[in-house]
């Protein structure tokens, strides 16, 4: 006895056809919504920002006048950020990536690290501004200082740091530590000569996007009560400072519409920054990828 | 123990004379390969492959590996097209239609041509649903209907009686041999008229190996059967036809026994002894 | 010839045997291990950090608030001089209207996206989508905000009469296009990670590509897209910017998500762009607000991690 009646299979057949194809159309139809989605901000900032955008933008102070605000202040500040939270966070990151992937033996100690940095990863970054806020600025007495918010914003990064640095350190292949090991070197010997350099590309591409992520964040900065209007460029490591996304935030927030403009200006450059950052990256990941 | 022996082979014996009269003339054909061809990009494939497939019969194809013969398979429900760079030209008629022509849907095609694949390769889902899948999407939605289904589905596969009591247990939970069996019990549950089977033991161990080997020849009354395998001695065991291929051609194609005793080609008989391959 | 070749090998097993430097590698050794687990150690004292910092400082604010008030209040509003209330729920109400209207548009559309790129895609499509995505992943939250206030606001008050200047609705749909990448490409990981094996079994059973993606291919990636829309959930409550610019600061206990709301993250932000004191209710109260954040975003990524370990599939 059949139970399969072919009269009914194939006229169902044209229907799921056609339905296949519908659902095909529906499905990239909602992949381009993100596409579109980035092209119409993209445009939209363009559009705002491209008249403000010009040398005396990027040369003058923040003022209370539209067409006199500049972004010397905030540009510069935000490089001396990143020169606190690029060695801080890539050498705490790397040395935990270390410690993980070649000392760490198989203990709840070692889980519980891994697990932590996990979850680390997941805590809302105006989090890690209310931990500056206590610990760096108040109980350390850094105040409202370069280095204050570096702290910070290393230990926001750090887990991403360390994600992408243990999984460079992963793909090096063990039969290269096994040959160094093999000629009577030591473990640190190995790890310093042999597996750090054939993981650095892929260390320096994680950290070069986890330091774009950096920059443009703004919730822990605010949070830390980082100054906006700054007619003066820092000299050392307390001194205060302004940032892009937050003088980019005082703008937008202005209910005068030319400051509109000007925000979007100074979204340019922030995104224009970014855009230098990851095609740096991207040009690493290309020129060193798959070697072995 | 003497007559045992020779009891033994003289059933072979009439299996083989009694076969061969009514092969070619009574048989209807299933599949009619006509020069076809194939390219991975630009490696050539499959070159001028023809061949004719018969009904009720166990068909074997061997040969030695990258030979083609598991892509000759694929094409015949048109699995290969899975890889983009694929390019074929000829025909492959099955029942007369010729399955290479676009408007020839995969979907139906591959209703009637079941397939068994290398590795047990069930869905992470109960057995009763691995088996129920192919009904249900052909729109059978009726319990009852159903439950007959993977019941007769599940005893043509013989292994209803090693599952009966436990058709809502996640089909990984079973041992290599048995999930190798749900799968071809999955196949059946579309009633085809043809199954593929690409090396089905090669991942089983000899015991489920004699099992699968055991069914298929229960299976050849209802269905026709298509097999790759490397293993020679099982090709002779249980298939009525052999086809050898040899980088990407047919070398000969005849029934078992000519292949296995008399071939007439020098590479047959080459690899067959065991000399390459 | 021989005695040459043997002086040299023996040369140099000599220079390293002699070697002043077996001491210092020795200490090295030791060193190193010790050195890299205290930098392991900081990521730790990070979390206990943060823990510490808003229990200890939430402790104070319930000196001064009873934590009943704090838990079941349906007013917050700390700024009135005289009586100031502070009662989480408009807050969480805030957040929760918002993370919602962002699940209602990312979930559809990161999955649809992602059963596009993993079942039906080719290879190339693939390589050039998923860097873009990459990019819309990348963009600051800051310009999110910026375009929700400047763009998405004035176009939905086009379509939507009644809607204020300031609304959960604009900063809902933004947040949604900001944690869709996210959903997008765990879920794509999720679903590539499931064999072809699987989808070469059913479509050999005569299974459209749609059926081979519903039936077969989602159930057995569920858990890997459940954990990330948890984490994308996750991310959406902790989303700061967005709805501090586009979301307003007026924090409400009702359904309506045309009218100006405040989130957690957002009254965090007003409280530390104002001129509230060090040691004031006010400032202690941002603590206690952080709080909350940090165990709802804590809770969601506990269940992403227990979906994804616990009912991982295994081929």
């Amino acid at each position: 006895m059949r139970y399969m009646d072919d009269s009914v299979v194939m006229k169902r057949m044209t229907k799921r056809i056609t339905f296949n194809k519908v659902w095909k159309t529906l499905f990239f139809l909602a992949t381009t919504f993100a596409l579109v989605m980035l092209a119409i901000l993209l445009y939209r900032i363009v559009t705002q920002g491209i008249d403000y955008l010009n040398f005396d933008f990027l040369t003058n102070f923040a003022s209370r006048f539209a067409d006199k605000a500049g972004i010397k202040a905030a540009l510069v500040g935000s490089l001396w950020l990143m020169g606190v939270v690029a060695p801080v966070s890539i050498i705490l990151g790397v040395g935990t990536a270390i410690y993980l992937e070649e000392y760490a033996k198989k203990n709840r100690l070692n889980d519980f690290i891994r697990m932590n940095i996990s979850n680390l990863a997941g805590v809302p970054s105006i989090v890690f501004g209310l931990l500056g806020l206590t610990i760096f600025v108040r109980m350390m007495e850094l105040g409202k200082s370069i280095l204050a918010a570096g702290f910070t914003m290393s230990l926001l990064i750090l887990p991403v740091i360390i994600v992408a640095a243990q999984e460079a350190i992963r793909a090096v292949p063990s039969e290269q530590r096994e040959a160094s090991y093999g000629m009577g070197a030591t473990k640190w010997q190995t790890i310093l000569r042999v597996v750090l350099p054939a993981a650095i590309p892929g260390i320096l591409t994680g950290s070069i996007l986890a330091l774009s992520r950096a920059i443009g964040e703004t919730a822990p900065l605010v949070v830390i009560g980082i100054p906006v209007i700054l007619q003066f460029l820092p000299d050392n490591l307390l001194s205060q400072f302004t940032a892009l996304p937050m003088q980019i935030y005082d703008w937008a927030k202005r209910p005068q519409e030319a400051f509109q403009y000007v925000a979007a200006a100074g979204i340019l450059v922030l995104m224009t920054v970014l855009l230098l950052m990851n095609s740096i990256a991207i040009f690493i990941r290309n020129k060193f990828q798959k070697r072995y | 123990m003497v007559i045992d022996f020779k009891e033994e082979k003289s059933v072979v014996k009439t299996i083989h004379t009694g076969a061969k009269p009514s092969i070619d003339v009574a048989k209807k054909v299933v599949y009619d390969t006509r020069n076809l061809n194939l390219w991975y990009g630009d490696h050539h494939g499959l070159k001028d492959v023809n061949l004719s497939i018969y009904e009720n019969e166990v068909t074997a194809i061997i040969g030695p590996s990258g030979c083609g013969k598991s892509t000759y398979l694929k094409t015949l429900n048109r699995m290969v097209e899975l890889v983009p760079i694929v390019r074929t030209s000829g025909e492959i008629l099955y029942r007369e239609r010729n399955i290479l022509d676009k408007n020839y849907t995969v979907e139906e095609l591959r209703t009637h041509v079941g397939m068994v694949f290398q590795k047990p390769n069930p869905f992470p889902k109960s057995i009763y649903d691995n088996i129920a899948y192919g009904p249900r999407i052909h729109g059978i939605k009726n319990k009852k209907i159903l439950d007959e289904i993977v019941e007769k589905s599940l005893r043509g596969a013989a292994i209803w009686d090693e599952v009966k009591d436990r058709l809502n247990q996640n089909a990984y939970g079973l041992s290599g041999g048995q999930q190798q069996r749900i799968c071809i019990a999955r196949c059946l549950a579309i009633e085809p008229d043809v199954i593929l089977m690409d090396e089905p033991t090669s991942a089983l161990d000899p015991i489920s190996t004699l099992k699968v080997e055991e069914l298929v020849q229960e299976l050849k009354k209802d269905y026709s059967i298509i097999i790759v395998t490397h293993n020679m001695q099982q090709a002779a065991r249980i298939s009525d036809r052999t086809a050898f291929f040899l980088s990407g051609e047919v070398i000969e194609y005849d029934k078992t026994d000519v292949i296995f005793q008399t071939p007439a080609d020098q590479r047959t008989e080459d690899y067959i002894s065991g000399r390459f391959g | 010839m021989v005695s040459q070749k043997e002086n040299k090998t023996t040369s140099v097993q000599q220079l390293i045997a002699n070697s002043r430097n077996q001491k210092t590698k020795k200490i090295v050794e030791k060193a190193m291990p010790a050195l890299l687990f205290s930098a392991a150690l900081i990521s730790i004292l990070t979390t206990f950090g943060i823990v510490f910092t808003l229990i200890f400082e939430t402790f104070e604010f319930f000196k001064r608030v009873s934590i009943t008030d704090f838990l079941f209040g349906t007013q917050w509003l700390p700024f009135s001089g005289k009586e100031p209330l502070f009662g989480i729920l408009p807050l969480i109400a805030g957040t929760l209207k918002v993370t919602l209207i962002a699940v209602v548009v990312a979930v559809p559309f990161g999955i649809a996206s992602a059963i596009y790129l993993s079942e039906y895609a080719n290879e190339k499509t693939r390589r050039t989508v998923k860097p873009i995505l990459e990019v819309l992943a990348g963009v600051p939250t800051i310009v999110y905000g910026f375009f929700a206030l400047t763009f998405v606001t004035p176009m939905l008050q086009q379509i939507i009469p009644g809607l204020k200047l300031f609304n959960a609705l604009s900063p809902g749909i933004v947040v949604g296009i900001m944690i869709l990448p996210m959903i997008t490409s765990l879920s794509e990981d999720a679903m590539s990670s499931v064999p072809n094996s699987m989808r070469e079994g059913a479509l050999a059973l005569g299974a459209t590509k749609f059926e081979v993606a519903i039936k077969v291919v989602l159930p057995a990636a569920l858990s890997g897209i459940i954990a990330s829309v948890v984490l994308a959930i996750s991310r959406a409550i902790g989303e700061t910017m967005i709805v501090s610019l586009a979301g307003g600061s007026t924090p409400k206990f009702d359904l309506d998500v045309t009218d100006s709301i405040q989130t957690m993250t957002a009254y965090i932000v007003q409280v530390s762009t104002g001129d509230a004191g060090y040691g004031t209710t006010i400032y202690y109260s941002i603590y206690s607000v952080g709080f909350t954040l940090f165990i709802f975003t804590l809770v969601m990524n506990l269940l992403a991690h227990y979906i994804s370990k616990r009912f991982r599939e295994v081929y």
